[in-house]
């Protein structure tokens, strides 16, 4: 019972995010959102693991965090240097 | 014991998933980039700090708990990483902060 409320909750947030996602002006916006939406993910397929007593599920979830961080860097990197396999050229470079 | 652990479990769940709940909210009605940023923050660290612990709380010492903390130890890890990345991306491509409330609500880019 607890997990299905937490389930819901988590689902209800996914869709606001995914709103923004959708409407959102600037790319970052979106980008954002997406990224958001993937940590909700990661909790929504941990919360249903254990909902449905399967936890083998966390795996997955595991695997989702990862995948979620390496793909918000890589649209990220494409989307500043629209390429993703070279070096940024010089005069693009992010000044620390 | 059992009782006093769902308890503990019920009030961490429904809370995290309330924090997810106005972590979203945040991100859909804050007037900027920037601030929208603000909100996916508490969404992924109380939200996800606070579900996990919920989660934690009903595995037992199993190794369902030693996964529960790596999710969680990871997210604490790059999220802050990824919300780094996309600001300094941000401001690197000319995205300004709404520093005045009010006079413009449509985020300027100027570039």
């Amino acid at each position: 019972m607890m997990f299905a409320a937490a389930a819901a909750g988590i689902l209800v947030a996914m869709a606001l995010a995914l709103t923004r996602a959708f409407l959102g002006p600037t790319g970052y916006d979106r980008i954002l959102a997406v990224n958001a939406h993937g940590t909700k993910t990661v909790l929504l397929v941990a919360v249903f693991g254990f909902l449905t007593e399967r936890p083998d599920f966390l795996d997955i979830s595991l695997l989702y965090a990862l995948i979620n961080f390496i793909g918000t860097i890589a649209v990220l990197k494409y989307f500043e240097y629209r390429d993703l396999g070279r070096n940024p050229p010089d005069d693009k470079k992010l000044v620390p | 014991m059992t009782v006093v652990l769902d308890i503990l479990s019920w009030i961490c769940l429904l809370a995290g998933s309330g924090f997810a709940i106005i972590a979203g909210i945040g991100l859909l009605r804050l007037p900027d980039f920037f601030t929208r940023m603000h909100a996916a923050g508490i969404g992924d660290t109380l939200g996800a700090g606070l579900i996990l612990l919920g989660l934690m709380l009903q595995a037992g010492l199993t190794l369902n708990l030693v996964k529960l903390v790596l999710i969680l130890v990871f997210i604490f890890f790059t999220s802050p990483t990824s919300t780094h990345a996309v600001a300094k991306a941000a401001l690197h491509g000319g995205l300004k902060p709404l520093l005045t409330a009010g006079k413009d609500s449509k985020p300027s880019k100027t570039s």
